[in-house]
């Protein structure tokens, strides 16, 4: 009855055809592919999406596909994206550019300009946030890889949060506003309460993540009970989450006793983070709580029945409905859940890096997460990977910067040329020589016969 | 008149990446000739004719017109050459009117650039009046039946002096009558000339209008046939092993009426009454088919059952409870099997793996979860279990289920579906899409539940189907139930019934009792007219 989609036919073809060496290997293979929460992802050559016909989520699936992707366009990714930067940072260089002025005199001198002057910023990068050699003891030599790990921790559980709600079908770019809310409840906590040491902090932590969770919860109950886009509610929220933020910071709860500039008291002593590893680092237990959230969502995702119903709901939401599944719930409970991990970089940044409230505790990590998760593939691991990542581009572009003069901008556009990168993988396999034998894309197949025979057939 | 025109394809090979969709295929349609491409969904038919109407570039062979060789890069160098496609699903603008249509990608225009549909409107007129095809030039095409929708679709292709008319899959969404004339149609328009390459897997029709039959199986031609082959022949050659086209099937021994549906009603978002005053039973060991044309409200009335459908009125009793107005959940644990229409759209997730979408609706029951907390070793034993018990042919059950193909995913489906222990089963489409061989097993599944005592209720329509399975007959039309008559009840008969005619006159007169729809169908077993066994008639 099917006949006519011509997809179904590499499909049908050879249904039995064996793939992997035996298949005990198959099977050991698969299972970590099951482990590690990606559900089966893409075990064949033949992308699911083509068999099944199509995907339900419309427009959507091209979103699904860039974040669900292979995890080696993600590295690739990021290599070409570096090499890209690398070739910017020479264009703006003296050095190359003076040696451009003789270029074909002798070539030499220009190539080995062009490489100095990336691999001169990349060292810098890299002396900036992992490993300085020029410190004075081992610990001032790691002192760069600390600060990588504190500025990864909001970045690592924002872009958790992303990536959950992303598993179960939803985009949520609220991750800004919930970090916001949250940061507002945490330190409102942190400042105004006088409670026990422990206590205090564990009551800041909880207020963060209550604040998060209802702020992305509300996005889901709106969206379950009146099927507004999420896309649209959560920019609309990270709107409203900051402008409430602006207006608190202007009245006198938030404000220091005496003083009408818009920044809030300095959280209780008994209401921060403790600095893990001393208090030469920055490195608060807001990163520990990072690493404790990813093997949660891991587990959540691949071992329990809630993330059953996420994955389902996400992959083919009328399937989950049709085996029972509670469409509506799944919906509120995944964005109060992302929201209550954004909510994590809201505490993380009150209560372990920036100790106060300004109207810019969210920074830009809110967005940076969506990156993050993206560049993760919104498996937990890899975005754990990639906030880490993001983390050591944001420590280390300062370095770079006093170093070598290379503008901290830099680093955004390497950012960026990542999600580029990430959004288009036949790029990425084409550059690197990785496309399968060409054949015509079945999807290209079939809207060329749509729109074909609209006009003619 | 039309010219005749030989077409030839030799050699046609069309690779997708490591996928042979077809292996040097050879066909040849004589001029004036109805050739049919037999072959399984899968088999290969659609790719074939996509490359010979320009949609795919062959990965090797040639394309002949009267023995000199073609090369399409699109739909408008085939039409040009005067091949003409009827696609399955029609690509027609539904707010046009049939002129409109026609016109469209070749619109004739007036000075000044107004449309001129006079034109068009005259030549649709013309061969409308040539072979009957009773279509008024103007009336919207969302009014028109499906029947002539199709009839539209074909003057498409005969204004643009089509010679060779592809009719894929023409008589899937037709009713019994329908289908009959449709094949009058390709009857008369292969007498003014006119060839036709019909793709079908449906013996029945291959049969009754072909003159030459090209088996096409995997990608490759296993045969030709002439229509005078045996359905048995024609079948084993097209799934490539011996089949039994017939069930073995005992007589149902019904038992107590354990599911009852009174005064069904289910009205759609739009306030229309998709189920309209629905009563039936269905006894234990019993299976009840329902018949109709897709879109008579089968749909909505399995998601009515299972909770599915939100504006559902009368009652549904299961055992004495009542369904409506109970979540999805509730439904599928008190013991209803549900196998939807659409298994890649409803019943499977394709990207999950199979072992998953084997515990779709009982991942959060023992064995499979204590809690919350999911034990992967479960899923995974389960689905070796099943996989051995559905036979569905795949190296691992960690494979993503949108590998499989259609009968294999259909088997995930109903295993998940029939591996627990169940108070009704409720099967649509069952096996839509499904190999011939796959039929099979999945049909002697379904017997097999009923003969465990288990109320079955299956909506197809594929009428064989419904005749092969059924101990009773139920029909929808435009959601109204026409009437339930015992199986064994003639094709006609039911397809005058499909049509919206009441099942005493729609019977040969005097043969048929009727039984009239109502909270208490009184069911009177009957013996069917004679003449109105099988289907030879066309």
């Amino acid at each position: 009855m099917s006949e006519k989609d011509p997809r179904k036919h590499e499909a049908d073809l050879h249904p039995d055809k064996p793939r992997g060496a035996t298949p005990a290997a198959e099977e050991t293979a698969a299972v970590v592919a099951l482990d590690t929460a990606g559900g089966a992802m893409e075990p064949s050559a033949v992308p699911a999406t083509a068999q099944s016909g199509k995907l339900p989520g419309g427009p959507d699936t091209l979103v699904r596909k860039i974040f669900t992707g292979n995890g080696m366009v993600s590295i690739l990714a990021v290599f070409l994206a570096l090499i890209i930067g690398g070739l910017l940072i020479a264009s703006t260089d003296e050095q190359v550019g003076r040696t451009s002025a003789y270029l074909f005199a002798r070539p030499a001198d220009f190539l080995t300009a062009v490489w100095n002057a990336a691999t001169g910023s990349y060292i810098a990068l890299f002396q900036g946030s992992i490993f300085n050699p020029r410190g004075s003891s081992v610990g001032v030599q790691f002192a760069p890889f600390m600060e990588t790990l504190t500025i990864a921790t909001p970045l690592i559980t924002a872009g958790l949060g992303v990536a959950l709600a992303f598993r179960a079908g939803l985009f949520n770019i609220g991750a800004q506003g919930q970090i916001i809310m949250a940061g507002i409840l945490a330190a409102w906590v942190g400042f105004a309460l006088d409670l026990p040491l422990g206590l205090h902090l564990l009551l800041v932590l909880v207020a963060g993540i209550v604040g998060g969770a209802l702020w992305g919860g509300l996005v889901g109950l709106l969206k379950a009970r009146t099927g507004a886009h999420e896309v649209i509610l959560t920019i609309m929220f990270n709107y409203i989450a900051l402008y409430f933020l602006r207006y608190l910071l202007n009245t006198p709860a938030f404000q220091r006793p005496g003083d009408s500039n818009p920044i809030s008291p300095i959280l209780d002593p008994n209401a921060v983070y403790p600095q893990i590893l001393g208090t030469q680092y920055r490195l608060h237990l807001g990163f520990v709580l990072a690493i404790a959230a990813t093997v949660l969502v891991w587990w959540l995702l691949s071992r329990s029945t809630v993330g059953f119903e996420f994955r389902a709901v996400g992959a083919n939401p009328k399937a989950a409905q049709t085996a029972g599944i509670n469409v509506s719930r799944s919906t509120i409970l995944v964005m109060a859940i992302a929201g209550a991990l954004a909510g994590m970089s809201g505490v993380a940044q009150v209560a372990g890096t920036e100790k106060v409230l300004t109207d810019g505790v969210a920074a830009t990590y809110g967005f940076d997460a969506i990156t993050v998760a993206l560049l993760g593939r919104s498996t937990p691991w890899g975005t754990f990977a990639a906030g880490l990542l993001f983390g050591a581009f944001r420590a280390g572009a300062v370095q770079m910067q006093i170093q070598t003069g290379t503008p901290i901008d830099i680093v955004l556009v390497v950012q960026s040329l990542i999600v580029l990168f990430i959004a288009a993988p036949p790029l990425v396999r084409a550059v690197f020589g990785l496309n399968p034998r060409r054949r015509k894309p079945a999807a290209a197949g079939t809207s060329q016969k749509a729109a074909a025979t609209g006009g003619a057939a | 008149m039309v010219r005749v025109l030989k077409l030839e394809l030799r050699g046609i090979t069309k690779r997708f990446g490591s996928l042979l969709a077809n292996d040097h295929i050879d066909v040849v349609v004589e001029p004036g000739q109805i050739h049919c491409l037999l072959g399984e969904n899968g088999a290969g038919k659609s790719t074939l004719m996509n490359v010979l109407y320009g949609l795919y570039e062959p990965t090797e062979g040639e394309i002949l017109i009267d023995d000199k060789p073609v090369s399409f890069r699109g739909p408008g160098d085939a039409m040009a050459a005067g091949i003409g496609m009827v696609h399955q699903h029609f690509m027609l603008v539904p707010v046009f009117t049939v002129a409109e249509n026609v016109a469209l990608g070749a619109e004739s225009t007036k000075a000044g650039g107004f449309l001129n549909l006079d034109d068009t409107r005259r030549k649709i007129k013309e061969i409308s009046d040539r072979y009957g095809f009773d279509v008024d030039p103007d009336a919207l095409v969302e009014d028109l039946p499906v029947g002539v929708q199709q009839r539209v679709e074909i003057i498409k292709a005969l204004v643009r002096d089509a010679r060779v008319l592809i009719l894929d899959e023409p008589t899937a969404v037709l009713t019994p009558q329908d289908t009959d004339e449709l094949l009058d149609i390709m009857r008369q328009l292969k007498s003014s000339g006119t060839s036709i390459v019909f793709i079908s897997h449906k013996l029945r029709e291959v049969k009754a209008v072909s003159d030459t039959i090209t088996v096409i199986r995997r990608g490759k031609v296993v045969g030709t046939a002439t229509p005078e082959a045996s359905t048995n022949e024609l079948a084993s050659l097209m799934v490539g092993r011996a089949v039994s086209l017939t069930l073995d099937k005992a007589p149902a021994k019904p038992q107590e009426k354990t599911f009852q549906v009174s005064d069904l009603t289910v009205v759609s978002p739009t306030g229309q009454h998709v189920v309209d005053g629905i009563s039936f039973d269905i006894a234990r060991g019993e299976i009840l088919a329902v018949a109709g044309v897709q879109g008579n409200g089968q749909t909505e009335l399995t998601e009515a059952i299972l909770g599915l459908q939100d504006r559902v009125h009368g009652s549904i009793l299961l055992d004495g409870e009542e369904l409506v107005g109970r979540s999805v959940k509730d439904v599928l644990n008190s013991g209803v099997g549900f196998v939807p229409e659409d298994r890649s759209v409803d019943g499977l997730i394709g990207t999950f793996s199979i072992a998953e979408n084997l515990i779709l609706d009982r991942y959060d029951q023992p064995p499979f979860a204590k809690g919350i907390s999911m034990s992967p070793a479960k899923v995974l034993e389960n689905a070796r279990t099943r996989i051995d018990e559905f036979d569905v042919r795949t190296p691992s059950g960690l494979l993503a289920a949108g590998t499989l193909s259609g009968g294999n995913q259909q088997k995930v489906v109903m295993a998940r579906e029939l591996s627990r222990p169940l108070r009704l089963f409720i099967a649509s489409q069952p096996t839509r899409g499904v190999d011939v061989g796959s039929i099979e097993f999945l049909h002697k599944r379904i017997v097999a539940e009923r003969d465990h005592g288990t109320p079955v209720l299956i909506v197809s329509t594929e009428l064989d189907e419904v005749m092969e399975l059924a101990d009773r007959i139920a029909v929808l039309y435009k959601g109204k139930l026409v009437g339930i008559v015992p199986a064994g009840t003639g094709r006609d008969v039911l397809g005058l019934m499909m049509a919206g005619i009441a099942p005493e006159d729609a019977a040969p007169a005097g043969s048929a009792e009727k039984t009239r729809p109502g909270p208490d169908t009184p069911e009177t077993p009957r013996t069917s007219t004679a003449s109105a066994e099988g289907g030879d008639h066309v």
